[in-house]
């Protein structure tokens, strides 16, 4: 190839304040972006991968962080011994970037219109009124409706689909040559994140940008990347093709990275029901009010509403929705953390919604629940032993009898000995996760509710806590309700699918037929939405799916 | 978990709240030995009046009556620090009980306890404290009184935010899935977590508790039978001309005391939250 | 603006509410203090002649059960009657509108002095983050926030007004000078700047910590960064994204510090002898004058209302979310 890259980055490296936990946070990173492709970064955190690209833009938190060696080329001139004027100019100019959490990237007191006018004004001669008019112009380009009346809104009333379209608009305003997208639809929901990740694609086709992409999702890298280029502890370990990379890794670690990304296999034997159900839920109906004051109503939320599903001994049932649907609402009302406005909740039987809080104490052992932020569920001050006793003391054990059989659950959820006399912010978050499953299993349930447990965490580390959580389940013969909003996470473990939108159960089945022949228009769409979809994750890594026999 | 030796490290990485220490033991120090170092009491005339700084057998001048004002500034420093303690752990029996409430049980019982904090936060807390005084007569007990109501609210709402957003995070949810009691999860959960700014703060207000009695003994409503630096200085106002020692060395020990115990507060902060003392930059 | 128009009726019931509720607690304040409550409406016990102690059992119905004194009393208050003072012979609402003006000047001057000198302070250290200015202007608030205010008063006057002589010590014009029109106002204003700065420096030391430390904190947040990633200059992005939205949290603690500025002028007013409400304070303690006392109680209260809703409004201009979100 004779072209001469439009980015030749060349032995970067970036060095850490010291004490942390390694020097470099990127160690002599060597890469180049060609005008008119997609370039995908893609690393678990940590990795390194965004650093890169904020040393372009001049983000680095100096002077902590700061470039150790290397060089950035932009089109053969170094960004990184430029002047300051001549590396701003190029900033937001001819390099320009659309950030990872569109709830916090713009400026709440300013109008969306004047936040992309900004651009303008700095970077072009235009009068005012030509830079309003090309702002409605860039709104209507990403896809926003009414943009003239857009313009003038203040970013509280966008949804997060609509804010990052605003970044992206902004990102375009100077027509740059290169845009840096950093896990751009991380935080949005699936079907919205297809919407963005089209919007993207379409773009850079049109305009013929060179794009470098950072994502940790191999499937977004399938979706939309020309070549990719997978980091690790700041290292570079594996560049090439999007196809090559995709279908024929090479490095262990990408192997391991492709075969932890979580797709449906054909698998599971439909789940036998057998004997009466541990728990129903008939017709449960939450509404929340939200706000109101003495001049205002209160806005009703349908949290959930005429929700019933049941769960047999031995079943997992997947509850899965986008961020408020109200997925968590039916477990957090089967542990008694929320109280339903109607509706029944048999356990066994008994109405858990007629118990008063005395009669609603024996059950609170048999219903357990493991949480989502493995950083938040464990009280920093307490020792991990404590933490996982604790609860049989409550309902009075013996302290030195249910310190002894904490060892042997955190055992069980494969700690060492040592983790009981340690406290939590010595561990990983996926060890913190196994040490949310070891309190649980300590009340001896019978049927576990967990709430996101994975989604906080790195994908390899991911596979191995669902890995976990599948075997326990097995080996007690638990039964668990698992709420996700990912789709692939749930047909990895799930046996029965309900699919929730706006607060109520839309699809019902077990996860075969939702899989492969899902009824529910919304269904589909979700399905539709999971990326990288069309990419067959190649045969030698498709892991031996949990569960199957 | 914060270990001793780290919470030391932590604290003498601040050069100030190294000195503030330094200078609040040597206040304490003087407030002990008072009665050694001056013995005899500082209401009685000791030498000729307005005698100035320096004089021999007043160090620091005399007043119009020919009383010791080095005397009076020892015997007043236990008065300050007295009245300091005193009413800030009144104010924070009521503060963080009223707070604690609020934060955990939220609803209605939230919203009638924020009603009353914010009544208080209203009313101009140093004019109530000198109605307060005034009408139950000025003592020890009245002044401390006054003061931790009027100082009560702001701690009551570091408590409320700190119990409220302690209680819905995961840690406390489990406790209660797992079937701690309330009285488990409000002391061994919650309170443990939400100390470090709350003992910040306190260290705070014993500072603005030793400026509130002051001012209140300035306008000569101070405890008539305790020596007082802002006696002192409400005393020396009207010869100001005459005779500035007798109010430049009492602002001065009242400043160096409060500034100590500001600077051991913000130490106190680096070393409780390293958190938000890192993102102060 | 209709949600703006809703945030402030609410603030105004807010403030009737906490209005009645200060007058309740006054009510109380006179049964609670020891002695005949007759006797602490009319000053100091025993000095007040036998039939005004009468007049006043009459008036509130001293003898009558509880609840039906506080009606009375509630009552009156509502017509604007806030008693007599025996002492000065005069009812006590003429002698608080002769002294209000003056401590409204002060103390609104003081207030806008400390809010605009302390937010331009603040910004400037946090700019200058780390260098000689920021630490300046550190040790400076740091200082202001450990002295007492009167003392800092009685320093000021000492130096500027008994050694130097450039400015008048006390007093709130220049007293036989028969001053008129600009000449007054200027003789007004001379003599306003020493109680004025002196009020304000707590406070603006104390909105200087909290802009540096708002300014630091919002300079770190994700806009700011995509500010940055515009290519804006350095001075855009320091006025338009961060100072805008660190000035939030100042505001608010301007409005609950309020209660003490107007406090602070009873200090103020007494070390200048600004003829104002704080300056009659003190004269009412010192003559035991507690219908005068408690008279000022509600009065001062009535003026931190105020000011908070200025604070109100003020933060409402700044933030566009607050007149949906309240």
């Amino acid at each position: 190839m004779t072209t001469t890259p439009l980015l030749d980055v060349r032995g970067l490296s970036i060095a850490l304040p010291p004490g942390a936990d390694r020097p470099l946070a990127v160690d002599n990173l060597t890469f180049t972006l060609n005008p008119d492709e997609i370039l995908c970064v893609v690393g678990e955190s940590g990795s390194g991968k965004s650093m890169t690209a904020h040393a372009m833009m001049g983000l680095l938190p100096a002077p902590h962080v700061r470039v150790a060696g290397g060089s950035l080329l932009f089109k053969g001139k170094d960004v990184l011994t430029m002047p300051e004027a001549e590396q701003r100019a190029l900033r937001g100019g001819r390099i320009a970037m659309v950030f990872q959490e569109p709830m916090t990237a713009l400026n709440p007191l300013m109008r969306v219109g004047r936040q992309i006018g900004e651009s303008l004004r700095e970077h072009t001669d235009l009068p005012a009124p030509a830079r309003r008019a090309r702002v409605v112009e860039l709104l209507a380009q990403v896809g926003l409706p009414n943009p003239a009346e857009l313009a003038e809104a203040y970013p509280f009333r966008l949804s997060g689909g609509q804010r990052q379209r605003v970044m992206i608009a902004m990102a375009l305003a100077c027509q740059p040559d290169i845009l840096i997208a950093d896990e751009p639809t991380t935080a949005l929901d699936v079907t919205t994140q297809k919407q963005i990740l089209d919007l993207i694609r379409s773009i850079q086709a049109e305009r013929h940008m060179g794009m470098m992409f950072i994502t940790h999702d191999f499937g977004v890298v399938a979706e939309i990347a020309h070549r990719v280029a997978v980091m690790r502890h700041g290292k570079l370990v594996e560049y090439g093709p999007a196809s090559d990379v995709l279908n024929r890794p090479q490095h262990p670690y990408t192997r391991q990275l492709i075969a932890s990304v979580p797709h449906y296999i054909e698998h599971r034997d439909d789940h036998a029901k057998a004997g009466a159900p541990l728990l129903v839920a008939d017709k449960v109906r939450k509404v929340f009010h939200v706000g109101g004051g003495l001049f205002k109503k209160s806005k009703e939320v349908i949290a959930g509403d005429d929700l019933s599903l049941t769960i047999h001994p031995g079943e997992t049932v997947g509850l899965v929705g986008e961020s408020g649907s109200g997925k968590s609402t039916l477990g957090r009302s089967i542990v008694g953390l929320i109280k339903p406005d109607s509706g029944r909740i048999l356990f066994e039987g008994t109405d858990l919604l007629s118990l008063d809080r005395r009669g609603f104490r024996p059950y609170r052992r048999a219903v357990q629940m493991v949480f989502q932020d493995p950083y938040a569920s464990l009280n920093p001050r307490h020792r991990v032993g404590d933490i996982v006793a604790q609860g049989p003391v409550a309902f009075g054990e013996d302290r030195a009898k249910a310190l002894t059989r904490a060892r042997e659950l955190l055992a069980m959820v494969g700690l060492d000995g040592s983790a009981a006399d340690r406290f939590p912010h010595e561990f990983s978050g996926g060890q913190r996760q196994r040490i949310g499953i070891a309190r649980a299993l300590a009340m001896e349930p019978k049927l576990l509710v967990a709430d996101e447990p994975v989604s906080a965490l790195d994908v390899s580390v991911q596979g191995q806590v669902l890995e976990l959580l599948d075997d326990i389940r097995r080996r007690l013969n638990l039964a668990m309700l698992f709420i996700t909003h990912d789709l692939r996470v749930a047909a990895q473990v799930c046996d029965t699918i309900a699919v929730m939108r706006r607060g109520k159960i839309v699809e019902l089945g077990t996860a075969r037929e939702v899989f492969t022949h899902p009824r529910d228009a919304y269904t589909r769409s979700l399905l539709d939405a999971i990326p990288g979809k069309a990419w067959q994750i190649p045969d030698d890594l498709q892991q031996v799916p949990a569960g199957a026999h | 978990m914060m270990m001793k030796s780290d919470f030391w490290r932590a604290f003498a990485r601040n050069k100030g709240a190294v000195l503030g220490l330094v200078i609040l033991i040597a206040i304490v120090v003087l407030a002990v030995f008072a009665s050694v170092l001056f013995p005899g009491d500082p209401w009685d005339m000791a030498t000729a009046p307005f005698q100035p700084p320096l004089s021999d057998d007043a160090l620091l001048g005399s007043d119009m009556l020919g009383r010791d004002i080095a005397s009076g500034i020892a015997h007043g420093a236990r008065v300050s620090l007295l009245i300091g303690l005193t009413s800030t752990a009144a104010a924070l029996a009521i503060g963080v009980t009223l707070g604690a409430l609020a934060g955990f049980h939220g609803g209605k019982v939230d919203d009638a306890i924020m009603r009353f904090t914010e009544l208080f936060q209203t009313i101009p807390n140093f004019v109530l404290a000198v109605v307060l005084v005034a009408i139950f007569t000025p003592s020890l007990t009245t002044i401390v009184a006054a003061i931790a109501i009027v100082s009560w609210p702001p701690l009551a709402r570091l408590a409320r935010a700190e119990f409220l957003s302690l209680r819905t995070r995961e840690f406390v949810q489990a406790a209660i899935t797992t079937g701690q009691s309330n009285t488990t999860i409000i002391l061994r959960q919650i309170l443990p977590n939400s100390l470090s700014p709350i003992i910040v703060s306190a260290s705070l207000m014993v500072a603005t508790a030793i400026l509130l009695e002051s001012s209140l003994s300035f306008l000569g409503l101070g405890d008539p039978n305790a020596m007082s630096w802002g006696y002192m200085i409400g005393a020396a106002r009207t010869v100001i001309r005459q005779a500035w020692w007798m109010s430049v060395f009492p602002g001065l020990a009242i400043v160096l005391t409060v500034l100590a115990l500001n600077l051991v507060g913000e130490g106190l902060n680096d070393a409780l939250n390293p958190k938000l003392a890192r993102s102060r930059g | 603006m209709l949600g703006f128009a809703q945030l402030f009726a609410s603030r105004l019931v807010k403030a009737a509410a906490i209005l009645i509720a200060i007058v309740v607690m006054n009510f109380f304040l006179v049964h609670a203090a020891p002695g005949d409550p007759a006797m602490v409406m009319a000053g100091e016990a025993g000095a007040a002649d036998e039939k005004f102690v009468t007049q006043l059992r009459e008036q509130f119905g001293l003898d009558r059960p509880l609840y039906e004194q506080l009606g009375t009393y509630v009552g009156k208050i509502v017509q604007g009657d806030l008693g007599f003072s025996y002492r000065q012979q005069r009812p006590v609402w003429d002698i608080l509108a002769e002294r209000l003006p003056a401590t409204l000047v002060l103390t609104l001057t003081a207030f806008i002095l400390a809010l605009a000198a302390g937010v331009a302070l603040g910004t400037l250290a946090a700019v200058t983050v780390g260098t000689w200015a920021d630490s300046a202007i550190t040790v400076v608030a740091l200082l202001a926030y450990a002295t007492p205010i009167y003392w800092i008063g009685l320093m000021l006057s000492l130096f500027f007004s008994i050694q130097l002589g450039w400015l008048p010590a006390f007093g709130y014009e220049t007293i036989g000078a028969g001053y008129t029109g600009l000449a007054h106002v200027a003789d007004v204003a001379v003599h306003l700047i020493l109680p004025v700065i002196t009020l304000a420096l707590f406070y603006m030391a104390s909105y200087a910590r909290l802009t540096r430390a708002s300014m630091l904190e919002v300079r770190s947040l994700d806009f700011v960064k995509t500010a940055k990633a515009k290519g804006l200059s350095q001075s855009r992005i320091v006025t338009r994204h961060v100072l805008r939205n660190a000035i939030l949290p100042v505001i608010t603690v301007a409005g609950i510090q309020a209660g003490q500025l107007v406090g602070g002028s009873i200090l103020i007013e007494t070390v200048f002898a600004w003829p104002g409400i704080g300056r009659l304070a003190f004269e009412a303690v010192l003559q035991r004058d507690y219908q005068v006392l408690l008279g000022i109680f509600l009065v001062t209260s009535i003026m931190v209302i105020l000011f908070n809703i200025l604070t109100d409004i003020l933060y409402g201009l700044v933030d566009p979310r607050i007149q949906v979100s309240q």
